[in-house]
């Protein structure tokens, strides 16, 4: 177990390297900051001061090296447009992206399970129909797209939802959030809709999936033999074995939602590090780029390694065993 | 004796696309208190879906489309689902047959034996966990405590088909339906098993109906046997009867073919062809196609005829059950 | 007893039954995916014929007029044609421009499908023909892609590359070479273990060949299905980038584009200049989608004969 563990955090660094590499590489190579951040009418000594003092003229190995050595310490260097630590930047931003993300699996579960568990019940009637109907459409919906079908229709048609920035933030256990006010909390329903979509559909077919199968089981005809209501048999009986399925899914998905609140974060001027990426690389602030680039990376290898641990602790041969004691 | 059950002209219909599947087609026999009902037959004889008509179990496609079931004298065939539902696990109670699969595998066993309590009569929940330990204690298992803190992959096979016998006495019920209840088992729990079942009804005077394809496991058990054959039952009458005088070329067959120590050295029997298709049902006798003493008179459905106290089905009774 | 047993052997062939025919009719079943498949084809009619069937060529500055910028649906242009969708800000035909915007959409979205499906398929097939340490390194590689999502390994590369046509197309045929690869591998996996392929082998047949006639083959439907879902994928990827001005430069106005472009008028009612462009995406995914499904559940059973 312990070799595992080793083995897996191992290639985790190994690929956490090879990412930096191709990150920091590819965004050096390719265009050029030096012109973004000089004023048009910059004499030759104006830019050639800006290369050094960006450390541009030293060579891109070197740069490389400079840049790991600083990583290592949690330096990933100074953002070009706003003259700050990249990594501090990101880490501002990070709580309005992590309150989102959290929002919007929050969100999924509550609305796509009820769905689900429905459809599931009822495969055959008229608003099951409609409940899978939506959660292919769910799929099949560019992000960004209902993101502005959402504004467009709630907060410019109706008026109800605003539709751009945080709103109000105050403080739930000493953190700051939009969660804790009036105000705030409706200005994340919006986005957090719009990034739970995708997972709403996911869940609702999870959980459809699981009912379905579940159902047709004979612990479930043996639940009804013995007279119990249907309510106790779907509550307790069903919901306990699917929810483990579906919770474990739901929680892998949650990288992603980091990764696609990029989208939702553009679309609702949502303060957080998906924004911020995307400002910075519309204004080739390379050092924001890499930071966050880095960031992402990291945390979804910690996420990977983490399921890898998990599975092999939940390895269905060891169950197995026990079982057939 | 008072009859628990009265089954009449029960029929059970499956619609599928590919067409109708007469699983159960006219069966008729009736329990009473305190005795145990042989229901023997083949895989596909529509055995376990008498079983689940009774307790109104069957889910669509499939429906009871005639006859009557009457339980302590009510009739409840296609009773309304509260009705049925006061009478499962309460008056009715069911076995299973594979043990690994029935028990909820995300439940502690206390859970599944207190719920069934709960579900009927609403007793403290110290109340029912007590009731629910002293079931697990007749049924002979060691340190009910532990076992009722347990989930149901800790336990063997013959531990949790113990469990389920203990649940089904738990509300005292007036029948219990045993499907198969021993056949994932091993032969020597199989044994153990059956002797307690056999035991507790015998305390509590309450009915059984014991499903099985196994007339061997039957005869030391049952008072009555009725032999099912695609969909119907073909013999019927009291246990040492049905054994020692077949009557029916089917029952003679299923006997022939239990290997026992009187007959060792000879070669066992075996009924040719396979069982019916059932959406191609062959006309009059279902048994006909594999019978060796049928004639064309069996193309026209046998009438049932009485004799002794025994019901049969058969235009060729086989007397003196000599061996085909 | 044998007599009792009479099974009939004769049907009377009255049409030939083609492996087409059967899938073609089996895919008609659905209404859906019917109505679906012609839209498709309709929206790809479309596209093709733009240049032919659209009033204005709204990336000719010669033909378009900023008199007519922001215009609703159903006005009339200054050149005298009717705007039946509006115009955009800078006074483009939105019919036009949604036009010429589908077959930038579409070729960007075939175009990497197609080279994503190449790329997928050879090192798929190259891991089932080598084995042992070579599919080991190649599925570890491409297990450890398909743990990021496709829309992030795209925003990373476009992130690093910047616009364009070629880096859009090269950003989605890396996000999406892996999902064919583990396609064409599984279905291998499949196959090898299969009787005929243990055949083939004793009979003395090369790997290779083993590989190309009798694995490739097989890999074929779930390809299919695979490459038209990530396909529909790749479109909508595409749009999702150029609206968040990382995609297609305004230079190659695809949907994505038009989309961004309305954006900033949104917010003052003026829906259509992001809603028509939206909506053909819509159909265009939606439809792609539908499609999908319904070959998967078509060529599906025939898999697991």
């Amino acid at each position: 177990m312990t070799v595992f563990i080793i083995r897996r955090l191992m290639q985790a660094l190994l690929v956490v390297f090879l990412m930096s590499v191709i990150v920091f590489f590819g965004v050096n190579v390719i265009g050029d900051p030096v012109h973004m951040l000089v004023s048009p009418d910059a004499d030759q000594a104006d830019i050639e001061a800006t290369i050094r003092r960006l450390g541009l003229d030293r060579p891109i190995w070197e740069q490389y090296l400079l840049f790991v050595s600083g990583a290592a310490q949690g330096n990933l260097g100074n953002s070009f447009i706003f003259g700050e630590p990249a990594l501090k930047l990101i880490l501002h931003h990070m709580p309005a992206t992590l309150e989102l993300a959290f929002s919007a699996l929050f969100l999924a579960v509550a609305v796509g399970v009820p769905l689900g568990l429905y459809a599931g019940l009822y495969p055959d009637s008229l608003l099951s129909k409609g409940i899978m109907a939506g959660s292919i459409l769910g799929f099949s919906l560019p992000t960004f797209w209902v993101g502005l079908m959402l504004i467009m229709l709630f907060a410019v048609e109706l008026g109800w939802l605003p539709s751009t920035g945080r709103g109000d933030t105050g403080h739930i256990l000493g953190i700051e959030t939009s969660l804790a006010t009036r105000d705030g909390l409706s200005h994340v329903l919006l986005p957090a809709m719009n990034l739970a979509l995708l997972k709403i559909s996911l869940a609702i077919r999870l959980t459809r999936a699981g009912v379905r199968e579940a159902m047709g089981q004979d612990y479930v005809k043996y639940a009804r033999a013995k007279g119990l209501s249907t309510r106790r048999i779907v509550f307790v009986h069903v919901l306990k074995n699917i929810m483990i399925p579906v919770v474990t899914v739901m929680g892998l998905e949650f990288g992603s939602l980091i990764g696609f609140s990029v989208v939702t974060e553009s679309i609702f001027a949502w303060p957080g590090m998906g924004k911020l990426l995307i400002d910075a690389i519309l204004q080739l602030d390379r050092p924001v780029v890499v930071a966050y680039l880095m960031i992402i990376v990291l945390f979804f290898v910690l996420i990977n390694l983490i399921v890898d641990i998990l599975y092999s602790i939940l390895d269905p041969r060891v169950r197995l065993r026990d079982q057939g004691a | 004796m008072r009859d628990v059950l009265q089954v009449s002209a029960l029929r059970t219909h499956f619609f599928t696309h590919a067409g109708v599947v007469k699983a159960v087609d006219g069966v008729d026999f009736t329990v009473r208190k305190g005795e145990v009902m042989g229901l023997v037959g083949e895989s596909g004889s529509g055995k376990s879906i008498t079983g689940f008509s009774i307790l109104g179990l069957i889910d669509p496609p499939g429906r009871i489309v005639d006859g009557s079931i009457r339980f302590n004298g009510a009739e409840i065939a296609n009773a309304p689902e509260p009705a049925l539902q006061k009478l499962r696990g309460n008056r009715i109670a069911m076995i299973f047959q594979d043990p690994m699969m029935t028990l909820n595998p995300v439940l502690r066993i206390d859970t599944q034996m207190i719920e069934a309590i709960q579900a009927h009569e609403s007793v403290p929940r110290q109340t029912a966990w007590e009731r629910s330990r002293d079931a697990l204690g007749l049924v002979g298992i060691p340190s009910p405590e532990e076992r009722l803190r347990a989930y149901p992959h800790q336990l063997s096979g013959g531990m949790r088909q113990r469990v389920a016998i203990a649940t089904a006495f738990l509300n005292r019920p007036d029948l219990i339906i045993a499907d198969e209840p021993t056949t994932a088992l091993d032969v020597t729990i199989q044994a153990q098993i059956i002797h307690e079942a056999q035991k507790l009804t015998r305390q509590t005077g309450t009915a059984m109906i014991w499903i099985t394809h196994d007339l061997a496991v039957v005869a030391g058990l049952a008072d009555h046997i009725s032999v099912m054959y695609a969909g119907r039952i073909v013999e019927q009458g009291a246990t040492d009867d049905v054994i020692d005088r077949p009557l029916h070329p089917y029952t003679v067959g299923l006997l022939g073919s239990v290997p026992s120590a009187n007959k060792r050295g000879q070669r066992l029997y075996q009924i040719e062809g396979m069982t019916p298709n059932m959406l191609a049902m062959p006309k009059g006798c279902a048994f006909a196609p594999r019978c060796r003493a049928a004639t064309p008179d069996c193309q026209t459905a046998p009438p049932i005829t009485e004799v002794d106290g025994r019901r049969l089905r058969c235009h060729y009774p086989q007397v003196q059950g000599a061996a085909p | 007893m044998s007599d009792t047993i009479a099974p009939e052997t004769s049907t009377p062939a009255t049409k030939v039954e083609t492996p087409f025919r059967r899938f073609a009719s089996e895919f008609f079943e659905s209404r859906i995916a019917t109505v679906a498949l012609c839209l498709l084809g309709l929206i790809i009619v479309l596209a093709v014929l733009a240049p032919w069937i659209t009033p204005q060529n709204p990336y000719d500055l010669a033909q378009v007029d900023v008199m007519d910028g922001r215009l609703p649906p159903g006005s009339e242009a200054f050149a005298g044609y009717t705007m039946w969708l509006g115009s955009d800000g800078s006074g483009r035909d939105l019919y036009s421009a949604i036009l010429y915007g589908l077959r930038i959409s579409l070729s960007v979205g075939v175009a990497s499908g197609i080279i994503a499906l190449t790329i997928g398929m050879a090192i798929g097939l190259l891991a089932a023909y080598a084995g042992g340490r070579t599919e080991n390194i190649i599925m570890r590689v491409v297990d450890l892609q398909l743990s990021f999502p496709a829309a992030l390994v795209a925003l990373m590369l476009v992130a690093i590359m910047g616009k364009g046509v070629d880096k859009i197309i090269l950003a989605l045929v890396v996000a999406q070479w892996a999902y064919y690869a583990r396609t064409v591998r599984g279905t291998a996996l499949v196959e090898r273990n299969k009787e005929y392929v243990e055949a083939a082998q004793c009979l003395g047949l090369s790997r290779l060949r083993v590989v190309f006639r009798h694995i490739l083959p097989n890999c074929l439907a779930p390809l299919i299905v695979v490459g038209t879902v990530q396909t529909a994928h790749a479109i909508s990827l595409e749009a999702t980038l150029s609206f968040l001005g990382v995609g297609l430069p305004q230079t190659e106005p695809s949907l994505g584009v038009l989309i961004a472009n309305g954006f900033e008028y949104m917010l003052s009612g003026r829906y259509w200049i992001s809603v028509f462009p939206g909506l053909a995406l819509l159909l265009t995914v939606v439809s792609i989608n539908l499609v999908g499904d319904q070959l998967r559940d078509v060529l599906n059973p025939r898999l697991k004969k």
